[in-house]
């Protein structure tokens, strides 16, 4: 709720609504009798001191007027809303009890309702049903069913597909139970959400419905009767349709944006980003000279969100070209933010400091947005997890690939698109032609992530960052695109960092590994060193625990007890302290990551 | 348990190709193969999720239950972590109460949990969790589809150790999926390796790992990654 009334938009919405409501309530008690008194000595007048909004043909105070209208037209829309919702939750509910044919035309109606305009509809049913307000409220809610029908099966089939569900389903808990436990939970949040939506435009709906003359007639009114009876004069004395059609605005205007703060807290994704946190320079420390060698160098790298969450503290890290640093480290270690840090990516609210942010020698904090930006568009390359955050489903993969070198290399179209073909051959996607021309969606996941690769490979990049790129492959794929990151390492002399949290794969690709544990670096050693020199108790209890070719299957595998704290949490000590079997008094204080051995780091008191 | 025969058929694509398979009571049989071969359709068949031809002897229904590889999206974000495990068992409030704490201690988590959500608990607490759900059904067949891959290594061999524990001490049976031949050989006493939906080699662990037949599972062998080998 906090949350929610923290946006501009949220607490508009809010302070709207409660006003509504405070008006339907206080409204007629207070100016009822206003409203009804009758002043033949002020018939059809305009704003004037005594009638700010004027007066109607019979003398009547319009604000009056207005302000006793709120309780009718909140009150018509309410009614509206429930019908409406509770009609189509029912139909978008039928198909998923009903034989397969009976569903499958429910199905078909709601899609053609859905497309049917809406105030045609509420119109229809409230000329069959007859004028006056209940033909309105029954003709709006008549429109706004589809919408809840169409939202409640999309709803109800995504959780129907959910494992939760066909684990009750496996364990034979009956279909009815199924619903009122699993689905109908599930479904509720979401339609609450758009019954606020719903709400302001059952508003809108019926204010059109009664200035239309099809809603509710004399003696009673709503605000759209209101504007229905000024809008004669609009011309005349413009402030009697002023009130209503104000009115009006406002409180659909609150709804939806109630509606919509509520559906994007629910949601959790938060404002709209404005844009990445651009790496600000820490202040007092010294990070000594630069490595000029190092393609990236990292000194005391902290991201910090709001409410004294530090998922990065204090990290460095540097790689040199060709070579292939692996970053490991179990989730939520911060190893995508310290990505994300690098690349400019931080989402807003983070901040990102560095006593040192260096790519090709250049230093990000102190260059230009414009330049910065530059920078990263031609020198480096990400690839994630996820193919699909670096590809747009909408385009052709081509012409995706083409843009990159149009736009950082200034390349022509025909270049550009000749040269994508060339790149998807070169991390062998068969028929690299035909491939272009598809979208996304044709290419199966492994596909996908080469071209994200070839992506990569369009310009000439310095810095090859990978998140995390194999772990939604199999296998055989995996190893597949190790190989082809590994090939691109070495033809391109570019400097690689390799993110995952699958130590295997890492000692496997990588030249060097920096292992992290909440927020910051542990450890920074030789691959060759993994599996015998690791001097940090978290890097061994991390190999220990990992089956091998030749673990003792007559031995339970070693495991870490306990948790890893998550970034609002992390004392001041050693963050592995609570699960580490060496701890001491000493590590209440957080070890600093000093040399142990040539090319080799540990920040742990018992390492010596 | 038995598995004859078992052809599972999407339209024109056949998913698994008439696999024959015996789960003997008390064993880990480990499935292995790339993904798309057909490991998670064979799950399903065997836990009635998707309809099969062929026959699956020695488990009724009910009496096979499947765990899922995601325990972000296999346990109702709405439901409590106590509500979730007592899903499969079948006794008197009061019983069941206990039951559940029963279930919960099974896979080594404190009873408290049973109030708690399953947002408040970290991938490997929640794979517990659904672990303990499948228990509560007393299952002949517990059928684990990748249930380790969504882990971070530091759990995973907790969960590991506690599939062994389990067929120790309730000598329960299982069907054990997984892309990693080392996960594998660890837990597993009989390899079933699965290409393109037909069953490539079937043997003993030390056999399929020590002199594999087929040249499918060769391969898959080379393919598991070593540390420090480059
Ligand atoms: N936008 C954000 N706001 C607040 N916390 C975040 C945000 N993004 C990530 N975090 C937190 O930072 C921590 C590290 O995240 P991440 O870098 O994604 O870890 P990893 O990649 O190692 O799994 C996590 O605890 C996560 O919840
Ligand atoms: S500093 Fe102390 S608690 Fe931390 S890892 Fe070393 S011994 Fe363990
Ligand atoms: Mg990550």
């Amino acid at each position: 709720m906090r949350h929610l009334l923290r946006t501009p938009a949220g607490l508009a919405g809010a302070s709207l609504v409660a006003l509504m409501v405070v008006l339907a309530v206080a409204g007629p008690p207070i100016w009822g009798a206003a409203a009804e008194r009758i002043d033949p000595a002020a018939l059809l007048q305009g704003s004037s001191a005594a009638h700010s909004l004027g007066t109607d043909s019979l003398g009547r105070d319009l604000l009056a007027r207005v302000l006793v209208a709120g309780r009718l037209s909140l009150a018509l829309a309410a009614l509206a809303t429930l019908i409406g919702a509770a009609a189509g939750i029912v139909l978008g509910a039928l198909p998923s009890v009903l034989p397969r044919r009976a569903a499958r035309l429910v199905t078909g109606t709601v899609n053609a309702l859905v497309a049917f305009p809406g105030l045609l509809l509420a119109m229809f049913t409230a000329v069959v049903v007859g004028l006056g307000a209940r033909g309105a409220v029954l003709g709006v809610g008549a429109a706004i069913a589809p919408g809840f029908a169409r939202l409640t099966q999309t709803l109800a089939a995504s959780v129907a597909r959910a494992d939760y569900v066909a684990a009750a389903r496996m364990l034979g808990v009956p279909r009815r139970r199924v619903l009122t436990a699993h689905v109908l939970p599930n479904v509720a949040e979401p339609l609450i959400l758009h019954l606020t939506q719903a709400l302001g435009g059952a508003l809108l709906g019926l204010a059109g419905m009664s200035f239309l003359g099809l809603g509710v007639q004399p003696p009673s009114f709503d605000w759209g009767r209101l504007l229905f009876d000024g809008f004669a004069r609009i011309y005349a004395t413009p402030a009697v349709a002023v009130g209503p059609a104000v009115a009006v605005a406002l409180a659909g205007v609150g709804f939806n944006l109630l509606g919509d703060a509520l559906a994007r807290a629910a949601s959790r994704t938060g404002p709209p980003a404005r844009g990445p946190a651009a790496p600000v320079a820490s202040e007092n420390r010294s990070p000594g000279e630069p490595d000029a060698r190092a393609v990236l160098e990292v000194r005391d790298l902290t991201v910090t969100f709001p409410g004294g969450v530090t998922p990065v503290r204090g990290l460095s890290l540097t790689v040199a070209p060709g070579e292939i640093v692996g970053l490991v480290g179990e989730s939520g270690s911060g190893k995508s933010l310290t990505a994300a840090a690098i690349g400019g990516l931080v989402p807003y609210p983070g901040t990102v400091r560095a006593a040192r942010l260096r790519l090709c020698g250049a230093d990000l904090g102190e260059l230009t947005a414009e330049r910065r930006r530059r920078l990263l568009g031609t020198s480096l390359a990400m690839v994630f997890q996820d193919p699909m955050a670096s590809l747009n489903p909408a385009l052709r993969i081509g012409g995706q690939l083409a843009e990159v070198a149009v736009v950082h290399q200034g390349a022509s179209r025909a270049e550009a698109a000749a040269r994508a073909v060339d790149r998807l051959g070169h991390v062998h996607v068969p028929e690299p032609d035909r491939r272009a021309r598809q979208h996304p969606h044709e290419l199966s996941g492994g596909m996908r992530q080469r071209a994200v690769i070839a992506m990569g490979l369009m310009g000439t990049p310095r810095l090859i960052i990978a998140d995390e790129p194999t772990t939604a492959l199999d296998v055989t794929v995996q190893r597949q695109i190790l190989h082809l990151l590994r090939r691109a390492t070495e033809e391109t002399g570019a400097a690689t960092l390799f993110i995952s949290h699958d130590i295997a794969v890492v000692g496997e690709l990588c030249h060097r590994v920096v292992v992290m544990y909440a927020g910051r670096v542990v450890e920074d050693l030789p691959v060759e060193g993994l599996a015998t020199a690791a001097a940090h108790p978290y890097t061994r209890a991390l190999i220990a625990s990992l089956p091998d070719m030749d673990t003792d299957t007559s031995q339970p595998l070693a495991s870490i007890p306990g948790r890893q704290p998550p970034p609002g949490e992390v004392g001041s000590g050693c963050a592995f302290a609570p699960r580490c079997p060496l701890a001491g008094e000493q590590c209440a204080e957080a070890p600093p990551l000093l040399p142990y051995g040539t090319d080799h780091h540990v920040a742990c008191w018992k390492a010596t | 348990m038995i598995i004859k025969s078992l052809t599972v058929r999407f339209g024109a694509f056949t998913a698994v190709d008439d696999v024959t398979l015996e789960v003997p009571p008390g064993s880990i049989v480990g499935l292995v193969g790339e993904s798309g071969s057909g490991k998670s359709t064979l799950a399903r068949a065997v836990s009635g999720l998707v309809p099969y031809t062929g026959e699956i002897i020695g488990a009724g229904r009910r009496r096979v239950q499947m765990v899922f590889q995601d325990p972000y999206a296999s346990l109702d974000p709405r439901m409590r972590v106590g509500a979730s495990v007592a899903e499969g068992v079948r006794l008197s409030r009061a019983a069941r109460r206990v039951e559940v704490e029963r279930l919960l201690s099974l896979v080594s988590l404190p009873a408290e949990l049973a109030g708690r959500y399953p947002r408040e608990l970290s991938g490997g607490q929640r794979q517990r969790v659904a672990i303990a759900r499948a228990l509560g059904a007393r299952p002949d067949l517990l059928v684990a589809d990748e249930i380790t891959s969504a882990l971070d290594v530091s759990v995973q061999g907790a969960v590991l150790n506690l599939v062994r524990e389990l067929r120790a001490e309730l000598g329960l049976s299982v069907l054990f999926i997984s892309h990693d031949l080392a996960v594998v050989r660890y837990v597993c006493d009989v390899i079933a390796v699965l290409h393109r939906g037909r069953l490539v080699e079937v043997g003993t662990t030390d056999e399929v790992v020590g002199s594999p037949r087929a040249a499918y599972t060769r391969a898959l062998l080379e393919a598991v990654p070593r540390l420090g080998r480059r």
